[in-house]
């Protein structure tokens, strides 16, 4: 019965999809509106059977139907109901129909949102967006069926892999990681509808997807730093980043798209860089399909693959067929695309955007070539190659520190070029408080060369961007006689896009400053002990007093009881790093116990333990300032947040500017449908 | 709408498509070792006291056995290294196979040892005798040098050297009854290895990865 | 205004040249931030503490074979500590990082090193990189360069867009 409903819902949502996609495009050149209003339709139909399928499978999931494939793969009656209802995206099949289910939601709201508008974009980009919603939509009634009948049906199942039940945040790093990287669809689906209409020139894609491509980056900012977060606190090797192949998959549309909310800028304010940005967001889009390719694939080998299959045929195929249609569309119309405008000078904000952009870029293509080079040097040398953290963190520190010195200046030019007063003014205390940074950072006990540059520069742009909310609200202050306060509200409400923009700016700096202090000042200790033996770090102590053990439904649970001691030597909390062992697996997965505060972390893992209990070896690690990360990363989404609030009336998404008038097009009576 | 520079477009995606699926025809977990072909890494190694459980060392009560042993390349033996451990769920299915075949052509010059990695001593004696024990010696490798050596990437590994002391051939996953007639067959005949048979695995055989933080040897209940 | 701001150009410009220049200091062998400051003690350890530093930059170069993707430095696997040991006795033997990482490449293959041997074809892959940041800054340079000036009369297009898209169809 499930099966029957999971499968109808999918097979019409393909229907329908493929219709209104065709719906749209005619309807768009031959000025049917009757046809455009069906394409709307059909999208908000494959939205309520996408809801269907996925409400059915999560049905399936928490009744325990195990004669549901997907289900009998990942189901297990021990599981608690929270880990069941997240493992919709915890393999293969479950993720594409969610994923399903984003692109189907997405592609709703951006017709309800665009309904008034009746230009020739919206209906190419919704076209765009259904297509590739007819992919993911054959993929789950072929490769990725999570429907299929299992019979005879089994008892119970062998759960979700360990690893994705020890921690609430694998709640949280999938749908956000989803809505970032589905989001990324809507503005490639209308850069598309922008080449295919011809209307690249007035702007209209970009103003129209300004909120959306924000909207996607923060939530892909945010999912990366739960990913960071995830990685931290649950494979116990006390660091957060390791260059995963798949790490770096969701790391790489990042990047593109953080280089194109800035030359977007430029492009509104100068006509300028037309077909860069174009091929920016294109480039984000593919990189994202990249990035589901890459764990689905077989291709590289990494902690997040999902199983390996034919599925990888198909993504290549999307891939293929994305790549070139996208790749002639772009050189056959770049073409016509005049530039007008000017750069307001050499010493302007553009110029910094370039940069920016340069860097970026390049970043982009460094993190790509490492990733994909094992595959190239197989290839050409037939020889298998590494290319880990020690290459990326390499060629990439020199980029972030570039990018750490450009946050500072961007935000303190004008758009047009600055006179030498203006750059006095203006730089005078961010160098003075880069000097300071730089030479506390010294005086704290900083040694390594990038270190101490990424703390100069971290107080560098800290203050550039400080200085413009102290300058901005100076300049209401004189205005309107305001006080500090309401001047300040006043002016991040009134120009939440600048502002927005220069509070995403200080949390970039303060997960900056989280990486580069954790990394740099990391101290680590292991030690065997035996009951009632200490350990020191960093003027911890930590005394072990016994190993507890814990049997559960689905996994058996042992610790350590550290005590942590007070300067009195009696003990002031009790940590407990945990070995969870699964029933269904070989390797037991560490949960360390972590003590957060605001200038360090300590971080226990238990390495291993004597069965009777008479040791335990200990692995301690203190690591400063890693919460300014997580909170960094928050100021982040925050800062995009106040961005996406503002901007004029005329900015939102089908609604008008006051005194605007619309004009419908109105099929003759008589028109036949 | 230039055609022309449509088509160069295009054009541009075909590498990197021939790469992607150049990528998918291969195994990035399969990795080759530099080890077949080469004079195999000698070493003395002490006896897991209590093997052999059978045979002509066993039925002496044990005395005779040498406490340890040492890999010497003129031997003139052909000479199979499996590498195991206890908790090595695969490592199941090869030991009746690999005590067959270390019987089968005891006489004809053919040395079997199983090399135990990251065990405890107590723990393989016990696994070797509730599989039945064995003919050949266990050997113990404290520090897993030996199994470092040979390039271990985990178990069960199965090394096959030539009588003149060279790998042969290396596979990785259960070794099973007809691979072991061929490798062993050829090599007491004297056949050198082919060009390209210095390593395989078994079909379907994943190299799983320990999760970071997985310590096998102690503390599973 | 080119002039008197063509300064800031210069220093900006300069300093994104500046980092291929940077990159190729950092080719040359300057170690990585995470093998960086703090010698780890073990529990195993010497006293020498610049053995220590030795081995944690030797072995953050390693690859641990039964992990995915981690080195040996940052691997609580036993056999990544194993080989840390090793690691540990060779440098404490006076053997070269080159001979110790041969040494793991003679056993377990170039795979086992985590970064590719800057030689032959593996050039590509550090090369490519600065190569593009040099190349990219020429080209934003000459773009700069080009398309800076007055504002042209009448480019409409370049005016603030004004609100909605108008109804034009097709």
């Amino acid at each position: 019965m499930i099966r029957l409903l999971g499968h109808s819902a999918i097979l019409a949502a393909l229907v329908l999809a493929a219709f209104g996609a065709v719906a749209a495009v005619v309807g768009v050149r031959r000025a049917r509106s009757d046809l455009l209003r069906s394409a709307q339709l059909a999208t908000y139909g494959t939205f309520a059977l996408l809801l269907v399928a996925n409400f059915a499978m999560v049905y399936a999931l928490v009744t325990h139907d195990f004669s549901v494939s997907y289900v009998a793969q990942v189901g297990n009656r021990s599981v608690p109901v929270f880990y069941t209802v997240i493992s919709l995206w915890g393999a293969l099949e479950g993720s594409i129909l969610f994923w399903g289910l984003v692109l189907a939601g997405y592609s709703a709201a951006v017709v309800y949102l665009n309904r008034d508008n009746h230009g020739s974009l919206v209906p190419y980009a919704t076209a765009t967006l259904l297509a590739i919603g007819v992919f993911f939509y054959l993929l789950l009634i072929g490769p990725a069926d999570p429907f299929v009948r299992v019979s005879p049906v089994p008892a119970d199942g062998p759960g979700p892999n360990p690893l994705l039940q020890n921690h609430i945040l694998m709640g949280i790093h999938p749908p956000l990681l989803y809505l970032g990287y589905v989001g990324l669809s809507v503005p490639f689906a209308f850069a598309i509808g922008a080449l295919l209409s011809g209307r690249v020139e007035d702007g209209a894609w970009l103003r129209l997807t300004r909120r959306w491509t924000l909207a996607a980056w923060a939530f892909l900012s945010l999912a990366i730093m739960a990913g960071m977060w995830w990685s931290y606190e649950v494979l116990g090797w006390g660091g957060y980043w390791a260059w995963d192949p798949v790490e770096n998959a969701s790391f790489l549309p990042w990047l593109t798209a953080t280089a194109f909310l800035h030359s977007a800028m430029v492009e509104e304010r100068r006509g300028l860089l037309r077909v860069w940005n174009l091929s920016l967001i294109v480039a984000t889009f593919l990189l994202t399909i990249f990035g589901t390719f890459l764990t689905r694939s077989g291709i590289v080998a990494s902690v997040h693959a999902f199983a390996e299959g034919e599925i990888g045929y198909w993504f290549l195929s999307f891939i293929a067929i994305c790549l070139v249609f996208s790749l002639a569309l772009l050189l056959g119309r770049s073409q016509a695309l005049r530039s007008t405008g000017r750069l307001g000078g050499v010493a302007s904000r553009e110029t910094v955007f370039l940069l920016n952009n340069l860097v970026l870029t390049v970043f982009t293509f460094t993190v790509l070539l490492g990733t994909v080079y094992p595959l190239v040097a197989e290839a050409m040398r037939g020889v298998k190659v590494s290319v880990g953290a020690p290459f990326f963190n390499r060629m990439t520190l020199p980029l972030i520190v570039a990018l750490l010195f450009l946050l500072g200046v961007g935000p303190a030019l004008p758009w047009r070029a600055a006179t030498r007063a203006e750059l006095r003014e203006r730089f005078a205390a961010p160098a003075l408080a880069g000097l300071a940074a730089l030479a506390a950072a010294f005086a704290l006990g900083t040694r390594h060369p990038y270190a101490l540059v990424a703390f100069a520069f971290a107080g560098w742009a800290g203050a550039t961007n400080l200085g413009e909310f102290r300058r901005g609200a100076a300049a209401r202050m004189r205005a309107h006689g305001e006080g500090p306060l309401t001047a300040l509200v006043r002016l991040v409400r009134s120009n939440g896009r600048r502002y927005g923009g220069y509070v995403a700016h200080l949390g970039i700096l303060l997960m900056a400053v989280g990486i580069t202090a954790s990394s740099a000042f990391r101290l680590e200790v292991e030690r065997t002990l035996r009951p009632g033996e200490t350990m020191t770090v960093d003027g911890y102590t930590l005394r072990f007093d016994g190993v507890a053990a814990r049997e559960e439904p689905r996994r058996f649970v042992v610790w350590a009881d550290m005590a942590l001691l007070g300067p009195d030597g009696g003990p002031r909390e009790v940590l407990r790093p945990r070995l969870n062992f699964y029933r269904t697996s070989d390797q037991p997965i560490t949960t360390p116990a972590v003590r957060e505060r605001p200038h360090e972390d300590l971080y226990l893992v238990l390495m291993a333990f004597e069965r009777d209990g008479s040791s335990v070896t200990i692995q301690a690690l203190v690591e400063p300032l890693v919460v300014w990360i997580w909170i960094g990363g928050v100021i982040v989404a925050l800062g995009a947040l106040v961005s996406l609030l503002s901007g004029r009336r005329g900015d939102r998404p089908g609604r008008l500017a006051r005194g605007e008038a619309v004009r419908v097009k109105r099929v003759p009576a008589g028109t036949a449908r | 709408m230039s055609w022309l520079r449509a088509s160069l477009g295009a054009l541009a995606a075909v590498p990197v498509l021939a790469l992607l699926l150049f990528g998918m025809g291969r195994d990035p977990r399969a990795i080759e070792s530099p080890l077949p072909g080469r004079p195999a890494p000698d070493f003395t190694l002490a006896r897991l006291d209590g093997t052999p459980t059978r045979g002509p060392w066993a039925d002496a009560g044990g005395a005779d056995a040498p406490d340890s042993f040492h890999l010497r390349a003129d031997s003139g033996d052909v000479v199979v290294l499996n590498f195991f451990a206890s908790w090595c769920v695969a490592c199941r299915a090869e030991h009746g196979p690999l005590g067959t075949a270390a019987e089968r052509y005891a006489g004809e010059g053919l040395k079997v040892y199983g090399i135990a990695y990251q065990d405890r001593p107590e723990d393989a004696l016990r696994w070797i005798r509730g599989m039945g024990g064995q003919s050949y010696p266990a050997l113990l490798d404290p520090g897993s040098r030996t199994a470092i050596e040979y390039g271990l990437w985990g178990v069960p590994e199965t090394f096959f050297l030539d009588r003149q002391g060279r790998v042969a051939y290396k596979h990785v996953g259960p070794v099973y009854p007809e691979l072991l007639e061929t490798r062993i067959g050829a090599l007491l005949r004297g056949e050198a290895a082919p060009e390209d048979g210095g390593a395989t695995s078994s079909p379907g055989w994943q190299r799983g990865g320990e999760a970071p933080g997985a310590t096998p040897e102690l503390g599973v209940p | 205004m080119t002039g008197p701001a063509a300064r800031p150009l210069v220093a900006v410009l300069a300093l994104a040249c500046a980092a291929p220049a940077v990159a190729a200091f950092a080719l040359a062998g300057a170690a990585p931030v995470v093998a960086a400051v703090a010698p780890a003690e073990q529990a195993e350890a010497l006293p020498d503490s610049l053995i220590e530093a030795r081995t944690h930059e030797i072995a953050a170069g390693l690859r641990c074979v039964v992990c995915q993707g981690l080195s040996i430095e940052d691997s609580p696997a036993e056999l990544a500590r194993e080989m840390r040991a090793i690691v540990r006795e060779q440098v404490a033997a006076g053997r070269t990082r080159a001979e110790i990482e041969a040494y793991f490449v003679d056993r377990y293959g170039e795979f086992v090193l985590l970064e590719p041997r800057a030689e032959g074809f593996n050039l590509l892959v550090y090369a490519l990189p600065v190569g593009a940041l040099a190349f990219g800054a020429l080209f934003v340079a000459a773009f700069v360069r080009r398309w800076s000036g007055p504002e042209e009369a009448g480019a409409g297009s370049a005016a603030p867009w004004d609100g909605h898209d108008d109804g034009r169809a097709g």
